[in-house]
């Protein structure tokens, strides 16, 4: 997507903004340190799900929306995979035009609110700020964002997005989580009739099953799935494509295209000793069961294993979630065993340091290679391989290797694994002729996402393998714009 | 929101639901499975579709109440809605002219192989039949299952109806009678790992279609993993049914019992 230098130019140059920019000096906004997002403190809160971070007041988003310098050449919008006008949003926050600085979000992404709660921001929009070469911190565009489509939300006047008159066209979205609502969105906007298959019984994929409530609260996704509705797409929940309906009974029923958004949904397993025991299970398994069935509420018929003694494999999002909600439901030792040091751990960084506030103890470079249970088959002790660092490898980061003879038996009652997952095989080996490549995603072309069959297109974690939520906004637009393209020229 | 268009109680424990899911009916085959979720906090629980109906747009699954989500599904009435019905799920059994194959099942095993009786009565197979129980109250859909086997053997452990003893011994008898060239056993997990031995002692190729703990039946949780001939298998997407004498019965008996506890 390349970014329209001279409509960004000419939105710089309006004069509101050229005002702004003359308001205060460069040196002045610079000197101004960055915001702390007011959160919930750690002992109250990791015995419950409320959300984490409180969000900013107005006194302190229109202060850090003036740190921003409204650069000529703003590098942070090539960080963030859908583009959005950051400049734009933050000057309008400046000028204290909260709405219309929700409206600019909206231009990009569909899921602003989401966004600016789960996006690993360090190493996106942030990551390019011009502050950091100047050696200070980063604009807080996550946290700005979060504020902007929260004050929308909460002032009762979400703006539903002007559609384009309706062209009758039918099209299908295989997964209902960020891949699939943002192409719907898109889809809805150019006047086409966008219907939803999702295999589970709520809407939102992996921000519904995935992500907790103290990360991200289930209604604020809702909100966005609402405005969606309003725009007249429809959910069907409960419908597994390429098993209730086939690929050839949804081109029956005259859907012109289909958008694969099925997602990563695969765990994996490391196929060590003892893994099968009671008491190991997936970090799906474990967050499913809480954040999709309630397990943790009383009124739920949902069962979940409340350890005392609680080890979460890996280090990224996923086992941060897993053993925040460890702690939560009850944990008195909750524990990240993961086999590289801290600086490489895939998290984002705040759930890192959130955990840590809340008491999570880190075990960076060990590895787990043996689970040991008790006359009932339940896991009691897990054995760890002891880890160094040695050389760097051909992705630079210094491979982890093991010392010797150096193991290590710990006490858990329960065994979080969270290594990762894989593409969802469902639909490649229901769709015939869709290719995959060896790990097992769907190919496409990588400029529309169109995969060999020409009515298909794919995008999201089936396509690239557990990534980013915003990755996964981005390529539903992308698809949108694409397919839209291709119907139109047909 | 599926409709509930009859109920049938089939024994103390046991009721038969036809429920409305045209989309269902139409693709499903036999060995396929559905999960079922009652209300806002109700629990995911997969059950076999036991028969259905293309023309009416309804599926059958017959249900024992052996804890709080099924006796739940189980006090629903005619004319109620489940509230969330997905499936078809699982891989179809496979079906071919074996010669001579035996159905052993046992308890609420018997619905689920009703499907495959008659799948392999189609396919020219000799049907023997071998239904276990405790007792004579427990004997489920006698008529159904004599529809499509060329012989039923009733066993029950008290000797209240057909034969005293066990399942494996009727399974025993047929074996020692004629040449047996396919078993499938469905039922409780200590049942098919005893059906299972049987059967290797004599070189009997058999699958067993198994039950699993699951959560969504679509291969996302792991909850349902079992080991397979040393290797680990998600029940809802590689099965249900796999080769019995590969199965590691009693690592699945003790993952059965993992939320036992817990609720
Ligand atoms: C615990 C956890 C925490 C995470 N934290 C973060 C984070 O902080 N920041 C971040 O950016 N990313 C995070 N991620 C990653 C992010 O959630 C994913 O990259 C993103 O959700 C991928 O979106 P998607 O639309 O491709 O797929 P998904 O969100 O996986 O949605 C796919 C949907 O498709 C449905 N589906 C699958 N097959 C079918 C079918 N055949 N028919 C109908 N429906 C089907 C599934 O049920 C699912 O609802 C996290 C992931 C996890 C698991
Ligand atoms: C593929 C498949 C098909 C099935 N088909 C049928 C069917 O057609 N009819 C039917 O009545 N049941 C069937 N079952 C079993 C059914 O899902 C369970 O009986 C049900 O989930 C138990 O839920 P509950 O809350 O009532 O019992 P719980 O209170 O959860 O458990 C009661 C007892 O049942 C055991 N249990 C828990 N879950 C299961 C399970 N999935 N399978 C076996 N035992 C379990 C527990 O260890 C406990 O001892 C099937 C299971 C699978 C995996
Ligand atoms: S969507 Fe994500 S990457 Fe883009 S600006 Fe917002 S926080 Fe940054
Ligand atoms: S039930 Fe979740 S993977 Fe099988």
């Amino acid at each position: 997507m390349a970014i329209n230098t001279e409509y960004l130019k000419a939105q710089r140059n309006e004069p509101w903004r050229e005002e702004l920019r003359k308001s205060t000096k460069n040196k002045e906004r610079a000197d101004i340190p960055r915001v702390k997002m007011p959160e919930l403190n750690a002992e109250y809160r990791s015995k419950n799900y409320e959300e984490v971070n409180l969000g900013l007041s107005l006194d302190q988003a229109l202060l850090e929306a003036k740190r921003c310098l409204d650069c000529p050449d703003p590098q942070c919008m090539t960080g963030c995979p859908v583009e959005i006008n950051i400049p734009k949003f933050i000057k309008n926050i400046e000028r204290n035009e909260i709405l219309e600085a929700a409206k600019t979000l909206k231009e990009t992404s569909a899921l602003p609110a989401v966004c600016g709660r789960v996006c690993p921001q360090e190493k996106q929009c942030e990551s390019k700020c011009i502050h950091l070469k100047m050696k200070k911190e980063a604009v807080a565009i996550g946290y700005l964002e979060r504020f902007a489509s929260d004050y929308e939300r909460e002032s009762g006047s979400i703006s539903v997005p002007e559609l384009a008159k309706s062209n009758g066209i039918k099209i299908a979205v295989v997964g209902s989580g960020p891949a699939g609502l943002s192409f719907a969105g898109d889809m809805a906007k150019y006047g086409y009739d966008v219907t939803v298959f999702e295999a589970l019984h709520e809407i939102g994929g992996v921000l519904k099953y995935g992500i907790p409530e103290f990360r991200l609260p289930n209604d604020i996704v809702d909100v966005e799935i609402d405005i969606l509705q309003k725009m007249g797409v429809k959910f069907i929940t409960n419908c597994i494509v390429g098993k209730t309906i086939s690929y050839e009974d949804l081109q029956e029923e005259g859907f012109k295209a289909i958008f694969v958004a099925s997602g990563a949904g695969l765990p994996n397993f490391m196929n060590i000793p003892g893994e099968n025991l009671s008491g190991v299970l997936s970090s799906n398994e474990y967050l499913t069961r809480v954040n999709l069935m309630s397990a943790n509420k009383e009124e739920s018929d949902t069962p979940v294993f409340f350890g005392k003694n609680v080890a979460v494999v890996g280090g990224g999002n996923t086992a941060m979630d897993s053993v925040r909600t460890a702690r939560r439901l009850g944990a008195e030792k909750a524990m990240i065993v993961y086999r590289r040091s801290e600086e490489e751990m895939p998290a984002r960084l705040e759930e890192v340091k959130h955990a840590k506030e809340e008491g999570v103890i880190f075990m960076n470079l060990n590895n787990p290679i043996e689970y040991i249970g008790d006359d009932k088959g339940r896991v009691k002790q897990m054995v760890v391989q002891k880890m160094e660092l040695g050389e760097p490898d051909a992705s630079g980061r210094r491979k982890p290797v093991e010392i010797l003879g150096a193991t290590e038996t710990i006490d858990v009652d329960m065994v979080v694994v969270a290594i990762g997952v894989s593409p969802n095989p469902l639909i490649p080996s229901a769709f015939e002729g869709l290719n995959v490549s060896k790990w097992g995603t769907i190919i496409v072309n990588q400029d529309t996402l169109q995969t060999d069959l020409p009515d298909v297109f794919a995008g999201g974690d089936i396509v690239r393998g557990g990534a980013t939520v915003i990755l996964a906004m981005g390529d539903g637009r992308k698809a949108a714009a694409a397919m839209h393209k291709a119907l139109t020229e047909k | 929101m599926n409709k509930i268009v009859k109920k049938e109680v089939l024994s103390q424990n046991v009721v038969k639901l036809e429920v409305e899911a045209p989309l269902i009916a139409k693709s499903r085959k036999a060995g396929h499975f559905v999960i079922v979720k009652l209300g806002k906090y109700g629990e995911r629980i997969p059950l076999t579709i036991a028969g259905a109906d293309t023309n009416k747009g309804t599926i059958d699954l017959v249900i024992q109440n052996v804890g709080k989500s099924s006796k739940k599904i189980c006090e629903l009435n005619e004319g109620d809605f489940i509230t969330d019905l997905v499936g078809p799920l699982g891989k179809a059994t496979h079906i071919e002219n074996f010669g001579t194959v035996v159905c052993a099942c046992g308890g609420v095993g018997t619905a689920p192989m009703l499907p495959i009786i008659e799948a392999m009565k189609k396919a020219g197979n000799k049907v023997i039949t071998v239904q276990a129980a405790r007792t004579k109250e427990l004997i489920i859909l006698e008529d159904e299952i004599k529809k499509y086997s060329d012989e039923v053997v009733i066993m029950t452990d008290d000797g209240s109806y057909g034969n005293k003893g066990l399942v494996t011994n009727g399974i025993e008898d047929v074996i020692n009678r004629e040449k047996v060239d396919l078993c499938v056993t469905i039922g409780p997990a200590v049942m098919m790992k005893f059906v299972s031995l049987l059967t290797q002692k004599y070189n009997i190729p058999t699958v067993a279609s198994l039950n699993t703990i699951m959560v969504d039946g679509t291969g996302m949780c792991g909850a349902c993993r079992v080991t397979v001939g040393g290797k680990t298998k998600f029940v809802c997407v590689d099965g249900p049914e796999f080769d019995a004498h590969q199965v590691d019965f009693d690592e699945m008996m003790m993952r059965l019992n993992s939320y036992k506890d817990f609720e």
